[in-house]
């Protein structure tokens, strides 16, 4: 009946079946995505949600600052906070140097060649030890070996092995970001190689570098297994409110080994406390975690080149 | 900075030698740490297992009696099953929901909600595998007993679903890399053609990132095999071949976990518990090491 009018621009750009199914498809796809993604979310606002209303009922700064009491039934968590905050603080003094030197060296010193290769793989491989292992390593390597005992130091030399590749591969990236024009002008004006790396590199790449010591408190905080069988005790008694109740040749309590023994191997816990102690875990971990991720927004925000 | 790199080093203050011999040694701490991690487990376990250790029995027996009196045995067989059956059962969990939240981030989101994504698998990541089993001990044991009305709920299944939220966050981060890795001007050509966004995806993006998406799974797998504190607390750690997703089972990890304690030094089953550890780390390593090969393998191509 239309054959002779011509076309007008709505039949031109009207949707043809074809398109009309393949805008269908992507909607339908880019709504499936979402929801998948969304999924991830949901689990750590329930987590965190239901940890922390199960523990409403015991959460207090007392909490936090007495010491389990009646065979760890019941009390505080002031012996495994302090004991996981000697535990990151020892293996962090230790990781810290090693990690970031390590990402100097592979970064700024080592040429390509298949050294570099399998230094990089080590690397990777570090990280992919389960934490089981690294127990076992602790326990051949510091506790026997060395001599250490089982003792905060050789649990924190386990901690800090096995949180190295986390502090080089954050170095790395912070100090692949320092544009080489920088270095080659430093080293233009005559400034050796150490002292470009402590005078340019390092200060422009410090933020970086930080956001991976923080990250590997969080993550040496949270460790359970690697600390089991290497200083880490289910009972100790220390006094309340001194913060230098531990030695580090002596054994201490770690508030991830403590939510493990107090929600497994003792009976008739009083009911808020093993989700207090996860709750002030999850907590920490997750506040120290944040900060990183503040950090790390704050300085693009202010990158100078 | 490789090519301005020269040996000019000739007079060089003593600090300045002293501070780059010290970060050599660093550089090179990688490769002697993931050496001594061998060495020293093999050191405790080697005695029993050229000397005394059945080794067909141990690989193929699924009798685990380490501390009977007379009748030891050490068939690791059922530990060996139980943590391939949990983490295959983890990244069949795992694995759609890590490539789609990865595409999804990476293909179809507006950038400030890419970072918002980003910091929340971030935060997921970082939930201790203390927390996880102790979710597991709790929270998802009465889901399960409530809705599969099982008698118990600390089983396969439980510990799949913590082990895949777990490895969840190191498939999408990699996974993601991987998509991102894909030349723009793939993309570009394959819109002028006419296709729409998920066309792109199903046809151009997948084949051309398999290598990386392949590698984010063998991470994460490789992460579910090495996870202990989460698989001790919420399997039922019991010896057993699973019959199903609702059946209990051991691992690999939580037997040395729970055993290492209890057991005197340089006697038959602590050298046992170390042997497992070999194995651990050889399977561990062998499967990062294939992870890599396959993640160079795409940036020679590239």
């Amino acid at each position: 009946m239309n054959t002779d009018m011509p076309a007008s621009p709505q039949t031109i750009f009207t949707e043809t079946e074809i398109s009309k199914h393949k805008r269908w498809t992507e909607n339908v796809m880019r709504i499936f995505f979402l929801v998948m993604t969304s999924l991830m979310i949901l689990p750590l606002l329930l987590i965190v949600g239901y940890l922390f209303y199960k523990s409403l009922p015991v959460l207090s700064l007392e909490f936090l600052f007495t010491n389990p009491k009646d065979n760890m039934r019941a009390g505080g968590l002031w012996a495994p906070f302090l004991g996981t905050i000697y535990l990151v603080v020892v293996s962090l003094l230790v990781s810290a140097p090693i990690g970031v030197f390590a990402a100097v060296y592979l970064n700024e010193y080592a040429r390509e060649s298949w050294f570099t290769r399998i230094m990089n793989l080590a690397v990777v491989n570090l990280a992919g030890v389960p934490s089981i292992v690294h127990a076992l390593f602790g326990v051949g390597a510091f506790v026997l070996f060395a001599g250490l005992g089982e003792s905060i130091l050789a649990a924190s030399l386990t901690l800090a092995i096995m949180t190295l590749p986390v502090i080089i591969a954050s170095t790395t990236e912070a100090l692949k970001a320092v544009p080489m024009s920088f270095r080659e002008a430093c080293w233009n004006l005559g400034a050796t190689r150490w002292q470009t790396i402590r005078r340019i590199v390092i200060p422009n790449s410090i933020s970086g570098i930080l956001t991976g010591v923080i990250l590997q408190v969080s993550r040496a905080a949270g460790e359970t297994a690697p600390i089991m069988f290497t200083g880490a005790v289910f009972y100790k008694n220390i006094a309340e409110g001194n913060l230098f109740a531990y030695n580090i040749t002596e054994q201490c309590m770690a508030l991830s080994l403590h939510l493990f023994t107090i929600s497994t191997q003792v009976p008739d816990v009083s009911e808020g406390v093993p989700y207090g102690t996860a709750v002030v875990l999850v907590g920490s971990v997750l506040l120290v975690n944040a900060a990183a991720i503040v950090l790390r927004v704050y300085l693009r925000t202010r990158k100078r080149w | 900075m490789n090519i301005l790199w020269k040996k000019s080093a000739t007079n060089l203050p003593f600090f300045e030698t002293a501070i780059e011999l010290f970060i050599r040694l660093c550089g090179i701490s990688s490769i002697i740490f993931v050496f001594g991690i061998f060495f020293f487990v093999f050191r405790e376990g080697a005695g029993f297992l050229f000397n005394g250790l059945d080794l067909g029995q141990f690989l193929t027996s699924i009798e685990w009696q380490p501390t009977s009196l007379n009748n030891k045995r050490y068939g690791a067989f059922a530990l060996i099953v139980g943590t391939f059956s949990v983490t295959t059962l983890a990244m069949c969990l795992a694995v759609p929901f890590g490539l789609g939240a990865a595409i999804f981030v990476s293909e179809f989101c507006s950038p400030k909600l890419r970072e918002t994504f980003k910091i929340i698998i971030e935060l997921l990541a970082a939930i201790p595998s203390v927390v996880w089993g102790f979710i597991g001990l709790t929270l998802m044991n009465q889901m399960i007993i409530r809705v599969f009305n099982a008698p118990i709920g600390l089983t396969m299944l439980n510990g799949s679903i913590m082990l895949a939220l777990m490895s969840v966050p190191i498939i999408v981060s990699i996974a993601e890399d991987a998509l991102k890795a894909v030349p723009d001007s793939y993309r570009e050509a394959a819109e002028a053609l006419g296709a729409t966004r998920w066309q792109v995806i199903y046809r151009v993006l997948l084949p051309a990132a398999k290598n990386g998406l392949l590698a984010a799974v063998l991470l994460g797998a490789a992460r579910s095999i090495g996870e202990t504190m989460a698989v001790l607390m919420a399997t039922g750690h019991s010896v057993n071949i699973p019959s199903g997703p609702l059946s209990w089972i051991r691992t690999l990890t939580a037997t040395i976990a729970a055993e290492l304690g209890e057991v005197a030094r340089g006697d038959e089953h602590y050298q046992v518990l170390f042997i497992i550890g070999i194995l651990l780390f050889t399977i561990t390593f062998v499967v990062n090491l294939i992870a890599d090969l396959v993640i160079k393998g795409i940036r020679q191509e590239s």
